[in-house]
């Protein structure tokens, strides 16, 4: 039965919608972590997404499922901030803060959680036809 | 007299068979709907059905063992893109609620097009029954 194909593409969407998850779960709770240099500061960390690529070429299954390609590191410069008074203060009297918007975060976690959603509903219903073609005739 | 399931089944297999391979399209662009550059893809289903019903009527006849065969998928391969109402910035083509509402349209069709197998098959089990 093909259809065993969706609960693969369904499940790798909600794999990687789950992994986007994580990483703004940890970005967020990471934003306030101060260091008192620029290399040693917590850097926003974003996943890369891509349609596996074979299946895009092959015109009698276009169906294609999520691949994660890694996880990126934000290269947006840290937020410095003179703090003299900071126990991790530099000798220039400075804090470096991650460069993680947690506005943006927000917004991001928001359409990871709706995508996850939207793959879980495909399935369910999908369950559910197959469950029924499986009563088929009785 | 011999029971044709074909002639008895009509063309509901098939339409179930093209509902099945358009869901997992379905599927898989709601599962890529955040994945840069990727584009929705769906299939016509009318004009499927309709090269499948004229392509099974005349198969061509192979008389050398190089002869390749017609392609005779249940897809007919034509798989086309869809046109976005509204241009993303990384490229992707999917947008999630037209997408749903095709996603759960083509499951109803599905259950429609199971129904009426189920009904053919209870009309078999009563003409086989003789009741």
């Amino acid at each position: 039965m093909s259809s065993m194909n969706i609960f693969n593409i369904a499940g790798s969407g909600m794999n990687a919608q789950s992994l986007r998850l994580n990483l703004v779960a940890s970005n967020i709770s990471n934003a306030n972590s101060v260091s008192n240099s620029v290399d040693g500061v917590y850097k926003s960390r974003q996943p890369v997404f891509a349609a596996e690529l074979k299946s895009i070429m092959d015109k009698n299954d276009a169906a294609s499922r999520v691949n994660v390609l890694g996880v990126v590191e934000s290269q947006a410069e840290p937020v410095m901030e003179y703090a003299p008074n900071h126990p991790m203060a530099d000798q220039a009297g400075y804090i470096y803060k991650p460069n993680v918007n947690t506005v943006e975060e927000m917004a991001n976690m928001m359409s990871a959680s709706r995508s996850y959603q939207n793959n879980v509903e495909v399935l369910n219903t999908t369950k559910e036809l197959m469950l029924q073609t499986l009563r088929m005739g009785q | 007299m011999a029971i044709n399931f074909d002639n008895a089944l009509g063309i509901h297999p098939q339409a179930l068979a093209l509902r099945e391979k358009r869901s997992e399209l379905l599927a898989s662009n709601l599962a890529n709907a955040d994945t840069p550059n990727y584009k929705a893809r769906d299939l016509d289903f009318k004009a499927v059905l309709n090269n499948t019903l004229s392509t099974s009527a005349q198969s061509l006849e192979r008389t050398h063992a190089g002869h390749l065969a017609p392609q005779r998928d249940v897809l007919g391969a034509t798989v086309g893109y869809r046109n976005p109402v509204h241009a993303s910035l990384d490229g992707n083509t999917v947008e999630s609620h037209i997408e749903q509402a095709k996603y759960s349209e083509n499951a109803v069709q599905y259950q429609a097009s199971l129904r009426f197998i189920n009904g053919r098959f209870s009309g078999l089990m009563t003409a086989i029954r003789g009741e």
